[in-house]
């Protein structure tokens, strides 16, 4: 048997990270769900069973692109057991998580645009009449054209998968340049131009999407639904129901795994509901694995051109980037993507001048969207596997290389974000040390190598998806004369531990135990509004609007305290489980007597708490995604071992550091860390939304390729490596306790250090993920015929880009504007509808 | 989630009375044994039959029988046991190997030797749910008219995708099928076609009841399965080997059976043939390997590319013939497998 490979974990404070005044934040702490989960009784959305529910199946379009000429549902209508049939028509109008990408229908009216497509709903009393009667709706097709890749939307602007975008099939044009990037290019001592493609892959959640509708007993819509923006749900069932809000409720049900998968309104949601509501009758929807593949939202396939100048000792004089990003069908968080996809190349090394060029089409394929990282990890790859390029032709060690370049803390970019803590260096000398790098980088016997790249990321997008200036989380809190508190909130637990997140930051301020708490996440009826798990926002801003809140609370009491022990309140302390005078620890109060006190003193005590981020210097057009409080860094080592023969890769080891700020609970941090190490090494190695066009003489058809999660290939446990996790913890102003994220950062080193360690191993390189033995072995042909050892792509194709908005960066007296913006004189509030996570 | 449709149920608790059930049913009733596979494909309704007929309550079906002349086995042992099991060493070393890289531990627990050895052949057009085919408007082995993976074919071109089928040719096993009739004992190299369709030659009234294999004194066999990861998924090649060596070391016989690059496992014949009086050294096994990579013409329908697949071939035969001579490959394969069998 396989030897079990121990995955060690090495924490490492840094002196700023005192925690000798803090009892619970920053100790490894059981999740406040661990029991319910490990023991089975945390209630998905699927393990909802209400009395007289019926189920629901979607019927879905068997061709990638067509009109629908005629539905028929009398068929299915007459079935036993089937109770409704639905159609675009009962649902149409159109919604979208983007303001500026209102394209979705719940059922489609008069248009297809990839297999999988929901044209009618059936709801029986059992899921198997259900399915059985969808073969009994006859839909009449008239077919379009497939357009199944970006090239061939570009080449292919009739027929239009949407009536809106730029033009033809391209979705969303992007050009915006901070600074002369040409003269950048001319002070340059080399340049290096460099051509990647990275494929799109899925989140693969293990649970499948669910939902459960009723009309409660008041004639008002609950759903639960394993959503993670139950907020944006909220808003979309709202609007296509044309109902109040207020008399909707969603309930986030604990998600079995998001990954920016279930950040979307699902059409299966807005069906269910609006069956519920005909019938007055609970109705229920779980996905199949091959539905969850046709709601995506995932990883764009993106093509991109990186052009970037460097002085001799590596210092980088300019930067060009091009993206050509396969939207799917449908916009989602689509024109989101397309800037962050050049947003945060800036955020790492120092960048003076920088010019992006970016460019979403549709195809026919189900939409993308965000997954872990959402529009930056492909970015990364080939900016850090560049960066090992230049190293290389610099003859600079590619650590020692980033050591002289990273950006500095509290810096404003090239592109205006602001940055908080930047501990990037720290990473990389730690990661450096304890993988004995420099006794490895090129020394490793031939078939075995190492290689190391870097990563920034956000800790919560600093805009709101739709404009407003409202906080982005709140937090009420009720004290109980119990000596219990109640955290409410609306944000939703994913599996990252937002609700430890929680519990730990009141019951530090308070002093209580985190078993104290009782905690109301994730119902928009119960908790204030909290945007949503995604963009890695919400330890930092509900952390903080918790905060907030714990110390109003502990204020309040601390006054009635000071007055019924008569000393000064800055002297109290509020721990374990009691208030007292820290001059004098044996006079004091249990914290449930605190509770008593100020209730006789004060009434009922509750208390609120909210968060909005700064304000960002990014006024220009665009310069809405990618703000952040602060952001996250991570610097990571994997060594490889290629068989030179057949190019088969294993990853025995990966060591990285990760600048968290602080680790409020750091098992769970860990736990983010390694996620993200394994679902990296997956898209790094195998994983693929691929599709399979058949010969066109033949069939329009363009499915998924293997919409199953036996064939879409993501590591097993027994493909995992041994990981050293390092965490580095210098307390950031901005975050609770000094937090920043660790649920994507950790994802994005580890594709470009597979790639820059495959190079060491065998000396080839492959600019394309995943990195697959195939790949390797052909380039490997090529090394061996003498040929450029590499795989990837060769060209990028030509796109008539519009005129780049120009923004002087910071050191060149720019204020944050374009300086040929024509827009400028519309409103902000216009100018913010392209506002995004 | 996927249902399975509706079907009849039977648990038949002798083989009498189950290929009785089966003689008034014929093609309506399809034996269920570990239903690992089975299950699946009739809730993607690959197959739909009205009835379902159980063999797990019959005991005879779970024999080992061990003695000088041979090896009987039930087939419905579940691969787990057998994987387990230290009698299966030595000489039946590849069915053991070849039992224990079956899909999961769980899986493993539940599926079965014969479920193993009738396992339907797969593709990438086929292995989909109801509504994934009809968007390809079906293919030839279920309800359409094309091949997609050579549409020029007019046969059906699934992939074998059994591991225990090519481990059990290698060891020359023969399987014992029941019917009301009577009953009949194949060379399972005789059990089956090279046909994704019509891939078996189990008759639909017959029981595969038992796996027969005569002893291996004096043979080491070994298998060797390539797939993406280190658990969980089909072969997309292997190749499994034994060989009889002489005192001096030479070989005295061999066999080398290619799996999951054809509609059946192939037999090497050739690629055997050519060891034959040699000993196991750099230039044998070179020889081998290429003959035996001839033969293997995978197809675009399973996971990997086509090419790479029959390089690895030559790659696969390669180890384990320098295995069988006594190599250490141990790194080899557990980098390929993640697994390593003692």
């Amino acid at each position: 048997m396989r030897k079990v490979r121990d995955s060690q974990t090495t924490r490492v404070d840094s002196p700023k990270a005192n925690r000798n005044h803090l009892r619970v934040i920053g100790f490894p702490r059981r999740r406040v769900d661990a029991r319910a989960k490990v023991t089975g009784q945390t209630r998905f959305a699927d393990d909802i069973f209400l009395p007289r529910m019926a189920y629901c199946k979607l019927l879905r379009s068997p061709h990638p692109h067509a009109r629908i000429r005629k539905i028929d549902t009398s068929r299915a209508a007459a079935h036993p057991g089937v109770y409704l049939v639905l159609t675009g028509k009962d649902v149409p109008i159109q919604y979208g998580i983007l303001p500026v990408s209102q394209d979705e229908q719940a059922l489609c009216v008069d248009h297809v645009r990839h297999v999988g497509d929901p044209v009618a709903a059936v709801i029986a009393r059992e899921e198997l009449t259900a399915f059985e009667a969808l073969d009994l709706i006859d839909v009449d097709y008239e077919i379009l054209t497939t357009i199944s890749d970006p090239e061939e939307a570009l080449a292919t602007p009739e027929p239009r998968i949407h009536e809106y975008g730029e033009e033809g099939n391209i979705h969303k044009l992007v050009a915006l340049e901070f600074g002369n990037v040409e003269q950048g290019f001319a002070e340059a001592d080399e340049i290096f131009e460099d051509t990647f493609f990275f494929q799109g892959n899925t989140h693969l959640a293990i649970e499948q999407h669910a939902s459960v509708a009723v009309k409660d007993p008041e004639g008002k819509l609950t759903i639960w639904s394993s959503t993670q923006t139950p907020h944006y749900l909220h808003r979309a069932l709202a609007k296509v129901l044309e109902m109040p809000a207020a008399h909707i409720r969603v309930i986030a049900t604990p998600n079995g795994g998001g990954f920016g998968g279930k950040s979307d309104p699902f059409n299966h949601e807005i069906v269910v509901a609006k069956a519920a509501l005909v019938l007055d009758r609970p109705v229920k929807v779980c996905l199949t694995r091959e539905e969850v593949f046709y709601c995506h939202r995932g990883r764009h396939p993106i093509l991109m051109k990186f052009k970037t100048g460097v002085k001799k000792d590596g210092a980088i004089t300019g930067m060009h980037l091009q993206t050509l990003i396969d939207g799917g069908a449908y916009g989602s968080y689509g024109v989101a993507s397309t800037f962050y996809a050049g947003a945060l190349q800036t955020t790492t090394y120092h960048v003076p001048r920088y010019r992006y060029q970016g460019c979403r089409a549709f195809t026919n394929k189900p939409p993308c969207g965000p997954k872990r990282g959402h529009g930056t990890p492909q970015p990364r790859f080939g900016q850090e596997v560049q960066l090992d390029k230049i190293a290389e032709k610099l003859k600079i060690d590619p650590a020692d290389l980033r050591l002289r370049i990273v950006e500095s803390p509290n810096t404003v970019t090239a592109n205006f974000f602001r940055l908080g803590t930047v501990n990037l260096a720290e990473c990389i000398r730690r990661i450096v040390k304890v993988s004995d790098w420099k006794e490895k980088f090129r020394k490793l016997p031939e078939g075995r190598g190492v290689g190391l790249a870097c990563s920034a990321y956000l800790t919560g997008a600093g805009l709101p998806i739709y404009w407003n200036k409202m906080p982005h989380s709140g937090v009420q809190l009720k004290f109980d004369r119990s000596g219990g508190v109640s955290i409410f909130c609306g944000a939703t637990e994913i599996g990252q531990g937002s609700d430890d997140v929680l519990a730990g930051i009141v019951a530090e301020v308070l002093g209580i135990d985190t078993f104290d708490i009782r905690l109301f996440t994730g119902d928009t009826d119960l908790g204030p509004v909290d945007l949503g798990s995604y963009s890695s926002r919400v330890t930092l801003m509900a952390g903080n609007a918790a905060l907030q809140a714990a110390e109003r609370g502990r204020a309040i009491i601390a006054d009635a305290i000071a007055e019924k022990l008569d000393v000064p309140k800055e002297r109290l302390c509020f721990a374990g489980k009691r208030v007292f005078d820290s001059a004098a620890p044996e006079e004091g109060v249990s914290f449930q007597e605190a509770v008593c006190i100020a209730e006789v003193r004060f009434g009922t005590i509750g208390t609120v708490g909210s968060y909005t981020p700064p304000k960002s210097p990014a006024l220009y057009k665009g310069g809405g995604v990618g703000p952040s409080p602060t952001y996250s860094y991570s610097a990571a080592v994997v060594e490889v071992e290629v068989n030179p023969v057949t190019g088969w890769v294993t990853v025995p080891k990966i060591w990285i550091a990760h600048d968290i700020g602080r680790a409020l609970n750091p098992t769970l941090a860990r736990g983010q860390v390694e996620g993200s190490v394994y679902m990296g090494l997956g898209e790094a190695l195998m994983e693929e939304q691929e599709f399979r066009r058949l010969p066109k003489k033949l069939s329009h058809a363009l499915v998924h390729k293997f919409p199953s999660i036996l064939e879409y290939k993501s590591p097993t446990s027994l493909d995992m490596p041994e990981v050293i996790t390092e965490l580095i913890e210098e307390p950031d102003p901005h975050g609770p306790f000094g937090a920043k994220e660790v649920g994507q950062g950790p994802l994005l080193p580890i594709m470009p250090a597979v790639a820059n360690a495959v190079y060491d191993a065998v000396g080839v390189r492959i600019d394309e993920i995943p990195i697959t033995p195939e790949k390797i072995m052909k380039a490997l042909a090529e090394k061996k015929a003498g040929r450029d050892p590499r795989f990837g792509p060769s060209h990028f194709p030509h796109i008539n880009w519009p005129e780049a908005l120009r923004v002087p960066p910071p050191w060149e007296g720019g204020d944050g504007n374009a300086v040929n913006d024509v827009r400028r004189g519309k409103s902000r509030q216009e100018k913010e509808k392209v506002l995004a996570p | 989630m996927m249902r399975l449709p509706l079907f009849d149920f039977r648990a038949p608790r002798t083989l009498e009375e189950a290929a009785r059930i089966l003689d008034g049913e014929r093609a309506n009733a399809m034996p269920l044994a570990g239903g690992t596979d089975l299950l699946p494909n009739m809730k993607r309704r690959q197959q739909v039959p009205r009835m379902l007929m159980s063999l797990s309550h019959i005991e005879s079906l779970n024999r080992v029988m061990l003695n000088d002349s041979g090896l009987r086995l039930g087939a419905c042992l579940i691969l787990s046991e057998i994987a387990a099991d230290p009698r299966f060493r030595n000489g039946f070393t590849a069915l053991a190997q070849a039992a224990s890289l079956v899909a999961t531990p769980q899986i493993r627990n539940m599926a079965t030797l014969g479920g193993n050895i009738c396992l339907d052949t797969r593709c990438n057009y086929y292995d989909q749910s109801y509504e994934w085919r009809k968007s390809i408007n079906f293919c030839l082995k279920k309800d359409g008219a094309t091949c997609w993976v050579a549409p020029g074919s007019s046969k059906c071109m699934a992939v074998s995708s059994t591991d225990t089928g090519p481990a059990l040719m290698a060891l020359g096993a023969r399987v014992r099928l029941v019917s009301r009739s009577g009953e009949r004992e194949v060379l399972l190299s005789d059990l089956y076609n090279n046909d994704g369709i019509d891939y078996i030659k189990r008759k639909p009234d017959e029981i595969l009841a038992e796996v027969l294999l005569d002893s291996l004194h004096g043979w080491k066999s070994t298998y060797w399965k390539l797939r993406r990861r280190g658990s969980f998924d089909f072969p997309v090649l292997s190749v499994a080997a034994a060989v009889r060596l002489s005192r001096n070391n030479t070989v005295e016989d061999a066999r080398i059976i290619v799996g999951s690059a054809a509609c059946r496992p192939l037999a090497a014949t050739e690629a055997a043939k050519s060891l034959a009086g040699r000993s196991l050294d750099r230039q044998a096994i070179e020889e081998a390997a290429t003959l035996a990579a001839r033969i293997a013409k995978p197809l675009d329908n399973t996971d990997f590319d086509m090419t790479w697949r029959k390089r690895v071939t030559a790659e696969f035969v390669t180890y384990a013939l320098r295995e069988l001579r006594g190599d250490d490959v141990r790194a080899e394969r557990e980098s390929f497998t993640r697994y390593a069998f003692e």
